[in-house]
C-alpha cells in the first residue's frame, strides 16, 4: 500500500528532521577507504583531529586510532595530512 | 492613551534607541559587524558588554554574512538573538537572510537604511531593505527614534511567537533617524523584561513519539537545515506564506498590549493614517519622510484642501485591507519611493500599493515619485508640489507622467 505524501499542514516546520545526523550512515558514499599501516603510525592523532566527519576515533584502551567506516566518506584528508604516510587510500572492493 | 507607568525621557538617536531596547530585552547573543550608519548600535552595545551591564554573548564576526549566520544558529539553539546592519552589509547577508527565514529562526535585525553602491554613498535610501522584501522576514518601518525603540521591543515578541517563528527586520532611516537626537521615552528595565518574556517553543513529535521542543538540544537531537528536494521544499515554502497570514494577528496583539503598557501606538500597528478619513488626495510613504508629509497635510488642510497622508508601518506582511480602507475616499494617490526598481516603471512601494488598489472601484488615479536617493533631502516644498500635482490629478483624472523623480536635477 502506498502512502500519500504529506501536505504542508502535516510536515514539520523548516524541514526539520526528527532524527540525529548520526542516524544517516554516510559511509556508503565512500569510493576509497583509508587503511592504516600500524608499522608506520606514530600515534600522533593528527588524523583524528583533521577528520571533518569525526570518523576517526581514539580508543583509550588500545591507545590507538580507529576508523569508523559507518561515517567515513573517504575524503582522504587523513591520508594527505599524515606526516609518516601511514594511511593509504584503497579503492572499495580492492585490497 | 494614559498610563500609570513611569517612563524616563532621555535624549537618544535612533541607533542608541535600538541598542538600549536590545539591552533591556534580555538578548542572549548579539553577533554584528559595524557599518555606517548602523555603527552606533554595535558600538553602544559593545560598551554595555564591556561595562558588564548585560550578560549577552557578543560575537565579533569577520563579516555580515557571518554576523547573520551566527545569530541564526544561536537562535536555533533557543537563544534570543539580535544583529544589525545596513546597505552593503545587508547585501552581503543576502544568502543568510533567506536561510534565517527558511529555518524559522526568530532573529531580530535592525537595518539602518542606506544606499547601495555604486557610486558609493552612505546616506539614507531604502534600496537595501527592498532587496530583501521577498525573503520571508516581517518588515517594520519606523518614523522616529521613539518608534524605533518601541518596535525593537515588540519585534522579539512577534518573531518568537511559537506559531510564527519568523525573523523581524526593524528599518530606520539612516542619519535622519540613526544620528538625530530626539527625546525618547524609555521603560524601566524590568518592565521591558516582563514584556518580552522568555522564549517559548512549539512542541513537535519525534520519531519515538516523544514531544520535544523545536530547538537544537543535545538531549533531543535533531537535524536542522537539511537538504530539501522537489518532494518537500515547496511545502516548506508554503508554510512560510502561512506564517505571514497569521502574523497580522500577532503583530496587532503585541502592538496593542504595548500600547496598554506605555500609552504609545503607531496607527493600528500596520498603517499610520493622518487625516485620511475624508482625504481626496493622499501620499503614501515609508519611514521618516512621513513626518514631513504630515506637516504639509496640516498646511493644506488649513487652506481647505482635503489632503491626507498614509505611512506603511508594517511592509511585510503587506496590510492589504488596511491600505484599501484608509484610501477609500482618495481620488488621487502619490506613492513616494525612496528606492527605484530600475527599469520596472516605478518603485517597489508604488507597485505594491497600486496592485493592492487594483480591484477598488472607482479606481483612484495613481502616480509615483522616486525621491531622496542617496540621502537627498525631501523638503516640505517638494511635498507641497506633489500635493499640487495630486490636486490637479483629482480634478482631471489624467496622468501626464506615471513615474517622476522628485528632487533630481533635470
Amino acid at each position: 500500500m502506498t502512502q500519500q505524501p504529506k501536505t504542508w499542514k502535516e510536515i514539520s516546520p523548516a524541514g526539520v528532521c526528527w532524527r540525529p545526523a548520526t542516524d544517516y550512515l554516510t559511509g556508503d558514499w565512500r569510493t576509497f577507504r583509508p587503511v592504516k599501516d600500524p608499522s608506520k603510525c606514530t600515534k600522533c592523532l593528527l588524523c583524528h583531529m583533521v577528520c571533518p566527519d569525526s570518523a576517526i576515533k581514539y580508543n583509550k584502551q588500545t591507545m590507538d586510532v580507529e576508523f569508523d567506516y559507518n561515517y567515513c566518506k573517504g575524503c582522504g584528508i587523513c591520508a594527505n595530512e599524515c606526516n609518516s604516510k601511514a594511511i593509504k587510500m584503497v579503492k572499495e572492493g580492492e585490497e | 492613551m494614559t498610563t500609570k507607568l513611569e517612563q524616563k525621557v532621555i535624549p537618544l538617536n535612533g541607533d542608541e534607541a535600538v541598542a538600549l531596547a536590545v539591552k533591556q530585552s534580555d538578548v542572549d547573543v548579539v553577533a554584528a559587524y559595524p557599518i555606517t550608519p548602523q555603527t552606533i548600535i554595535v558600538e553602544k552595545f559593545s560598551e554595555y558588554v564591556a561595562n558588564g551591564e548585560v550578560d549577552t554573548e557578543f560575537v565579533c564576526v569577520e563579516s555580515e554574512h557571518s554576523a547573520l549566520a551566527a545569530s541564526l544558529t544561536a537562535s536555533l539553539t533557543g537563544a534570543r538573538a539580535f544583529t544589525a546592519t545596513a546597505s552593503a552589509g545587508l547585501a552581503l547577508m543576502h544568502e543568510m537572510v533567506y536561510v534565517t527565514a527558511g529555518c524559522r529562526a526568530p532573529v531580530v535585525m535592525a537595518v539602518t537604511n542606506r544606499a547601495l553602491s555604486a557610486p558609493i554613498n552612505i546616506h539614507c535610501d531604502h534600496s537595501d531593505a527592498m532587496a530583501e522584501r521577498d525573503s520571508g522576514w516581517v518588515q517594520i518601518w519606523a518614523e522616529n527614534a521613539q518608534e524605533t525603540y518601541d518596535s525593537v521591543i515588540q519585534a522579539f515578541r512577534i518573531a518568537e511567537h511559537k506559531d510564527l517563528l519568523t525573523p523581524v527586520m526593524i528599518n530606520l532611516d539612516g542619519f535622519f533617524l540613526s544620528h538625530t537626537l530626539e527625546n525618547v521615552k524609555v521603560l524601566p528595565d524590568d518592565e521591558v523584561r516582563k514584556f518580552v518574556r522568555t522564549r517559548e517553543f512549539p512542541l513537535v513529535t519525534d520519531t519515538e513519539g516523544k514531544q520535544v521542543p523545536f530547538k537544537l538540544d543535545p538531549n533531543n537531537p535533531l537535524t536542522l537545515g537539511p537538504l530539501d528536494l522537489p518532494d518537500y521544499y515547496f511545502e516548506h515554502k508554503r508554510q512560510q506564506e502561512e506564517a505571514m497570514h497569521i502574523a497580522p494577528q500577532i503583530i496587532k496583539d503585541v502592538h496593542d498590549e504595548y500600547a496598554q503598557l506605555t500609552g504609545r501606538s503607531y496607527g493600528n500597528g500596520f498603517v499610520d493614517t493622518y487625516r485620511t478619513e475624508d482625504a481626496e488626495i493622499v501620499t503614501v510613504c515609508l519611514g521618516s519622510a512621513a513626518g514631513t508629509t504630515k506637516t504639509v497635510v496640516d498646511f493644506l488642510r488649513s487652506q481647505g484642501i482635503k489632503a491626507g497622508a498614509l505611512r506603511i508601518r508594517t511592509f511585510r506582511p503587506m496590510p492589504v485591507e488596511d491600505v484599501v480602507k484608509s484610501l477609500e475616499h482618495a481620488k488621487a494617490i502619490a506613492v513616494l519611493d525612496r528606492s527605484n526598481s530600475v527599469g520596472a516603471n516605478g518603485g517597489p512601494l508604488f507597485h505594491e500599493i497600486r496592485h493592492t488598489l487594483y480591484e477598488t472601484l472607482p479606481r483612484p488615479s495613481m502616480i509615483n515619485y522616486i525621491y531622496g536617493l542617496g540621502g537627498r533631502d525631501l523638503p516640505p516644498k517638494i511635498i507641497h508640489g506633489i500635493y499640487k500635482d495630486l490636486y490637479e490629478l483629482s480634478k482631471t483624472g489624467r496622468v501626464q507622467q506615471r513615474v517622476q523623480f522628485a528632487g533630481v536635477r533635470e
